[in-house]
């Protein structure tokens, strides 16, 4: 197996800041993966690399999102976001950005922009192709956020929602994309426990019905060594340590870099 | 707030109204016996006056900030409300017709050229509604639009003896051109600065217009300018007044008929992602650039139809009709409306175009009371008249 995503020594600098500091990662097929470090150690700076926000300085992103041995290998950096995207890349962010003067419905919409095709014309004259196109868009909708469990907010503005459901609904939104990698910044940010642990269930089942692969950036740590199989931390922009829940929990250069935050919950 | 803090608040600032409108209202210099007139009752109104207004108004925005976070959720006006209402679409759109085929025949020709004008404003402000209410891009030279339309159709007709129905769509063509030409270097702006660059935009248009000389014909414009025709039947004055009266409907009604299917489509969807939040847009997919010149390019067609149809009805253009002061009235019918709402836009078009008109007796009052009336709707109902509403879609299992 090919790993679906490759990060070969990417380096990303703000002038004389760097953020990104020559960092491997890889994610194979269905795999959840977590990559974690205290505040401003550059995981969001690695998420808006890998999504074309910025271009790295240096290095590689390779995808391959079949994972097959002899599926074709892709080189995404430098590519804009909306084109990421379209490649099957999606993404939450750490701070909301749902689009507001929307409701949720619609938000969940736009994420099909990338997988339908219809244009001025089609708009104008609403043909049977833009009418079945559109009601697909709907269905698609509508059965997202059913497995999201947001089907009540339906007609809703966006950010008329609880917070913690406005976190999911940018879940919904990025699965409207059909992305075979999903990249989660803080999801459980700023949700109560319960909230936790039904976001918990959810990322599971997103994984195990839709074999989506799923990079994570998480604080919840409890969250983190429950989900995922491998763990990236890194600390001022270098990867610190890698390895499965167990052999992180363990490790002493991470401990150290958390200094008496709690690791092993 | 307490009653005597209230009190001693508009107390306040009737002294100070007092003051300040002191050298005006109260002194008058008597010309002839170089006297001073001392008129005190003046001043006694003043205070009068502005202590009650201040009363009024801090207990309207009291109200107002009472009201905003109930309002969010249930507060759909009565307006929006009937709108909605399927029930009362039908004989709506009834009534609305028969008023708008009889009323050339009801009122005058001054009546019905007022009316023409103002439906023209009514295209100018909708099409700004693409860029603005819907794409959420401040631009504010939108006249200059306006001016390729009506110059296209003036000077094709001048030079090439192109008529009024084949001008039409080239005019809207051209100012779609010219939409993506101001589009493309101004992709990563937004806002304020969005709206300086293509406020700089328009002016070049009209400076243009009004220096090339040998091109534009410059402030003296393009006289006699064909009305249009119709299968080349020779009309009297007061006829084709009619007819470009029905022109101009028809033209709205197509208007209000693409930009709803715009609105609730993919690509209107797209926009307004992209109003709201462009970096979450981009992720969902969306192409920022091909989206945005998609709304400059459909806005500035229809600024560029309404153009070709105001040449004809006017019969002479010159740069003149398309300065800044268009495009802010544009930007107001846009605003004052409720952006994004049909609605609201039509409302705010016929409003700003019709009352000024009817209101000429007042003189430079009308500019005060429009002015006063903007800042108002600013602060009470930020949303315009009538507040767009969002779809709502369908699913049945
Ligand atoms: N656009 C930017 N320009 C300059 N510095 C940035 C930019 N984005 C992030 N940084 C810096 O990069 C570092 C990593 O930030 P970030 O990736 O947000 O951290 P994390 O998500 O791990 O908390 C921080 O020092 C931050 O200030
Ligand atoms: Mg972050």
């Amino acid at each position: 197996m090919k790993p679906i995503l490759e990060v070969k020594s990417m380096t990303m600098d703000f002038g004389g800041l760097r953020a990104i500091d020559n960092v491997d990662l890889s994610i194979e097929k269905g795999q959840i993966v977590a990559l974690i470090g205290p505040n401003g150690a550059g995981k969001t700076t690695f998420f808006n690399c890998i999504t074309g926000i910025y271009t790295p300085t240096h290095g590689d992103i390779y995808i391959s999102p079949n994972g097959s041995e002899d599926g074709k290998n892709e080189r995404i950096n430098g590519l804009k976001p909306n084109i990421v995207t379209r490649k099957g890349l999606a993404r939450t962010f750490q701070n909301i950005r749902l689009f507001t003067s929307m409701t949720v419905l619609e938000n969940v919409m736009i994420g099909c922009h990338a997988i339908t095709k219809a244009g001025i014309m089609g708009a104008i004259f609403r043909g049977a192709s833009t009418k079945s196109e559109e009601k697909l868009i709907v269905e698609k909708s509508y059965l997202i956020l059913e497995k999201i469990g947001l089907s009540k907010y339906v007609d809703e503005l966006a950010v008329n929602l609880p917070y913690g459901a406005q976190r999911r609904l940018e879940i919904a939104r990025a699965l409207a994309t059909d992305p075979f990698l999903l990249l989660l910044d803080e999801p459980a940010a700023g949700m109560n426990p319960q909230e936790t642990m039904e976001l918990d269930e959810l990322i599971l089942k997103i994984r195990n019905s839709e074999g989506i692969s799923i990079l994570l950036i998480e604080h919840d740590m409890k969250l983190v060594m429950s989900l995922s199989e491998k763990i990236y931390v890194v600390d001022y922009g270098k990867k610190i340590a890698e390895g499965t829940p167990e052999e992180i929990r363990h490790n002493p250069v991470v401990i150290k870099a958390y200094l008496g935050e709690e690791v092993d919950a | 707030m307490t009653a005597k803090q209230e009190l001693k608040k508009s107390i306040i600032a009737s002294v100070w109204f007092m003051f300040l409108t002191f050298p005006i209202m109260v002194i008058k210099v008597n010309t002839v016996t170089h006297t001073i007139d001392w008129r005190w009752h003046n001043m006694a109104l003043v205070g009068i006056g502005s202590f009650f207004l201040s009363m009024l108004w801090r207990y309207l925005l009291k109200k107002k900030e009472e009201g905003g976070k109930k309002e969010k959720k249930a507060g759909l006006s009565f307006i929006q409300r009937l709108l909605q209402e399927k029930q009362f679409a039908l004989p709506g759109i009834v009534i609305i017709s028969i008023i708008t085929i009889l009323f050339p025949h009801i009122f005058s020709m001054y009546q019905t050229n007022i009316m023409t004008s103002a439906l023209i404003f009514v295209v100018l402000g909708l099409g700004l509604n693409i860029v603005i209410g819907l794409a959420g891009l401040l631009v504010l030279g939108y006249a200059a639009f306006f001016a390729v339309g009506a110059y296209s159709y003036a000077l094709l007709n001048l030079h090439y003896g192109v008529g009024f129905w084949v001008a039409l769509p080239i005019g809207g063509i051209l100012a779609a051109f010219f939409g993506i030409l101001l589009g493309y270097p101004v992709l990563r702006l937004r806002g304020d600065y969005l709206a300086i660059v293509t406020l700089g935009f328009g002016e070049i248009i009209r400076l243009v217009l009004e220096n090339w000389n040998e091109f534009s014909f410059g402030p003296s414009g393009i006289k006699n300018i064909p009305k249009p025709g119709f299968l080349g039947i020779e009309m009297s004055m007061q006829t084709t007044t009619i007819y470009v009266f029905y022109i101009v409907v028809l033209l709205v009604v197509f208007t209000i008929f693409v930009i709803n299917r715009l609105k609730n489509s993919r690509i209107g969807r797209a926009w307004t992602a992209l109003k709201d939040d462009e970096i979450a847009s981009q992720a969902m997919g969306i192409d920022k650039a091909k989206t945005k010149l998609r709304a400059f390019a459909l806005g500035a067609t229809w600024a560029g139809m309404a153009g070709v149809v105001f040449a004809s009805k006017t019969t002479f253009i010159n740069p003149a009709s398309f300065t800044l002061w268009e495009s802010v009235i544009i930007l107001c019918t846009v605003v004052l409306g409720g952006m994004g709402s049909i609605a609201g836009v039509i409302a705010g078009a016929l409003l700003l175009i019709l009352l000024p008109e009817y209101m000429r007796d007042f003189g430079e009052f009308r500019m005060i009371t429009f002015g006063a009336v903007l800042i108002l709707m600013m602060i009470f109902r930020p949303g315009g008249m009538i507040e767009d509403v969002r779809k709502t879609y369908k699913f049945e299992k």
